[in-house]
């Protein structure tokens, strides 16, 4: 115990003076998240928008003022008929466009109801929903001034459609799929650079004539890197929740339980990886290709699964990111409990016993 | 202790497929002693030592070290010998007194152990003002002898120096070979591989290997007279060209 306290003392040294180490550990989940969080979804400022008016009274002009003074939006164009709406759509000069029916005001005082259409450029997914749910609260916080003042029970009924791309993705699903990436580049990436760097730097061989024994020294190795990981989990979790209120609807004790068992899988793959590469420069490469783009591009976290080709589709299937997707979508956002994913952990068990049972064996072929 | 053999090798082969890369060599080492192991490269020295250290295991033949069975008793083997390969194998990016802490960690000495033994180390190589300094800021010279000095850490009975001096200037070679002599000195005994005949001298004696066999083994003196040569060079280039 005592040496192996030692070892990951060690362990931890390499790690925190090696800067390069440092900034991938900690720097890039935080810009990572950061980036996707600000840079490609929520917050928006000064879109620009058209209106078109048909009805042009009272109700529509106020609502209209309302639109024009916040900050999220600004009025570039007023369009007088609605086939102008697609050519103005088409010149890109505006991402919405918002359409009051023919006799919007009176509809509103003779019906109780009248309808506003919102509509979006939806080639750019998450920003036509985030335009779409500020657009529809400015006009229910001025539908409730309106029924508080009046003392009515009038309703605006928002309208919305996507032009271009009516399937919109959650807002929510980059805190997954973030999450998923930043654990399989720690675990996999760093262990098979830090593993390869030993055999590099010859001291692999000084470690193996010791008494330690091998597995003793690769547990030695990943251990820091659990550890490392499950803080960069929680940091995500935390930020995730307390910076773009994404929900935690089911229980965070399994979410831990479940980013463990993918941290160990990502560990797994990196000690297989280290076995067949002998520079830190391979490791990074096979890492990379082998492992971050298959993770970024067919685990389902930016282009959903069911719209690949179905060559694509079964190929997902080895990707273990695929299901440590659906497990944390599931417990973060529909509260799921371990009997809906109960599939989904066997198949991540069976993978890290695969990986440690091919790595077991390369390793003893490498010492003969 | 004197004349005990600390290691015995007889009929040891390594084959890789049809090709022996240790072909049946049979030498003993007495311990105390300063052996040469010499051989061209890929006559077969690092695979040879690499089943006598423990990381490998021999196709046939016997060996004991340090008088453990390399098949079944490798891990006391371990425990009794120190290693130094001839790539340089400290960690460059830990200090000197992180360097000796974690390997005296690993072959199970206390911390009372090592604070003491890294005293007597930092003393005797002068490196005072270093200790906290990171070893890959050090000259190469002296992570050698810091190297070397490490793998004496746990006192072992044999040390395995695989190439010790490649790339280091004559002096630090010379300031090496006087480790090497004052460890023997205290009873350790020396098992080194080198390309340098001048460093074959300084052994008591020393064996050459060509293509996997030993195809010459005794004091450098005898050799020289048994090849009638003047240096251990022309001894060398006599029994490597065949």
């Amino acid at each position: 115990m005592k040496r192996f306290v030692g070892f990951v003392r060690k362990e931890f040294y390499h790690i925190f003076r090696d800067k390069r180490s440092l900034f991938i550990l900690f720097g890039m989940p935080i810009a990572q998240i950061l980036l996707f969080g600000f840079a490609i979804t929520n917050e928006i400022n000064n879109v620009n928008i058209a209106i078109l008016d048909q009805s042009n009274d009272v109700t529509s002009k106020e609502i209209i003022n309302k639109i024009a003074s916040s900050k999220h939006f600004s009025i570039v164009d007023i369009i007088q008929k609605e086939s102008s709406i697609e050519s103005i759509f088409k010149k890109g000069k505006v991402k919405a466009v918002l359409q009051f029916e023919n006799n919007f005001g009176s509809n509103l005082i003779k019906e109780k109801q009248a309808t506003v259409q919102i509509l979006t450029d939806a080639t750019d997914p998450n920003m036509a929903n985030t335009i779409s749910s500020y657009m529809s609260s400015i006009l229910k916080k001025y539908q409730q001034e309106l029924n508080r003042n009046m003392n009515k029970d009038y309703q605006i009924v928002p309208q919305n459609r996507m032009v271009y791309n009516a399937e919109l993705k959650s807002v929510y699903m980059f805190v997954p799929g973030v999450m998923t990436v930043i654990l399989m580049l720690v675990s996999a990436m760093m262990t098979s650079i830090s593993i390869t760097r030993e055999k590099e730097q010859g001291t692999m061989e000084i470690l193996l004539v010791s008494p330690l024994k091998p597995f003793q020294v690769i547990i030695g190795k990943v251990f820091p890197y659990i550890f490392l990981s499950v803080i960069n989990a929680i940091v995500i979790v935390l930020l995730g929740i307390f910076v773009f209120n994404v929900p935690v609807y089911g229980s965070l004790f399994l979410l831990g339980i479940e980013s463990v068992l993918f941290i160990i899988t990502s560990l797994a793959l990196g000690i297989l990886i280290s076995t067949i590469s002998a520079t830190q420069q391979t490791a990074m490469m096979i890492s990379l290709m082998g492992l971050m783009l298959p993770t970024i591009l067919l685990s389902g976290f930016i282009f959903p699964i069911s719209s690949m080709p179905l060559p694509l589709q079964v190929i997902s299937n080895i990707i273990p990111a695929k299901w440590f997707i659906i497990i944390v979508k599931g417990i973060m956002l529909k509260g799921i409990g371990i009997g809906f994913i109960f599939k989904e952990t066997t198949i991540l068990v069976l993978m890290t016993l695969l990986f440690i049972g091919i790595s077991v064996k390369k390793y003893k072929i490498r010492l003969e | 202790m004197k004349d005990k053999n600390v290691i015995q090798v007889e009929d040891l082969s390594k084959m890789f497929g049809d090709f022996a890369a240790v072909n049946s060599i049979s030498f003993h080492v007495k311990a105390g002693e300063i052996f040469g192991f010499l051989g061209a490269n890929g006559a077969g020295k690092t695979t040879a030592m690499k089943m006598l250290i423990g990381i490998s295991s021999p196709t046939s033949g016997k060996a004991t070290v340090a008088g453990f069975d390399v098949y079944k008793e490798a891990e006391f083997i371990k425990k009794n010998i120190g290693y130094m390969s001839q790539k340089f194998a400290l960690y460059d990016d830990l200090t000197v007194k992180e360097n000796i802490t974690f390997f005296g960690g690993i072959y199970g000495l206390s911390k009372k152990q090592i604070d003491q033994k890294r005293c007597e180390l930092v003393d005797e190589l002068g490196l005072q003002e270093v200790t906290n300094s990171l070893v890959g800021s050090l000259p190469l010279g002296w992570k050698q002898k810091l190297a070397f000095s490490v793998s004496l850490l746990h006192d072992p009975k044999i040390v395995f120096l695989d190439e010790p001096t490649g790339g280091v200037d004559p002096i630090t070679r010379r300031q090496f070979w006087e480790m090497i002599y004052k460890a023997a000195h205290n009873g350790t005994t020396i098992f080194v591989t080198t390309h340098y005949m001048d460093e074959a001298e300084y052994c008591d004696r020393v064996s050459i290997m060509v293509n996997g066999k030993i195809e010459a083994l005794d004091t450098p003196k005898k050799l020289k007279e048994q090849y009638k040569t003047d240096t251990m060079n022309d001894v060398f280039l006599k029994l490597a060209r065949g």
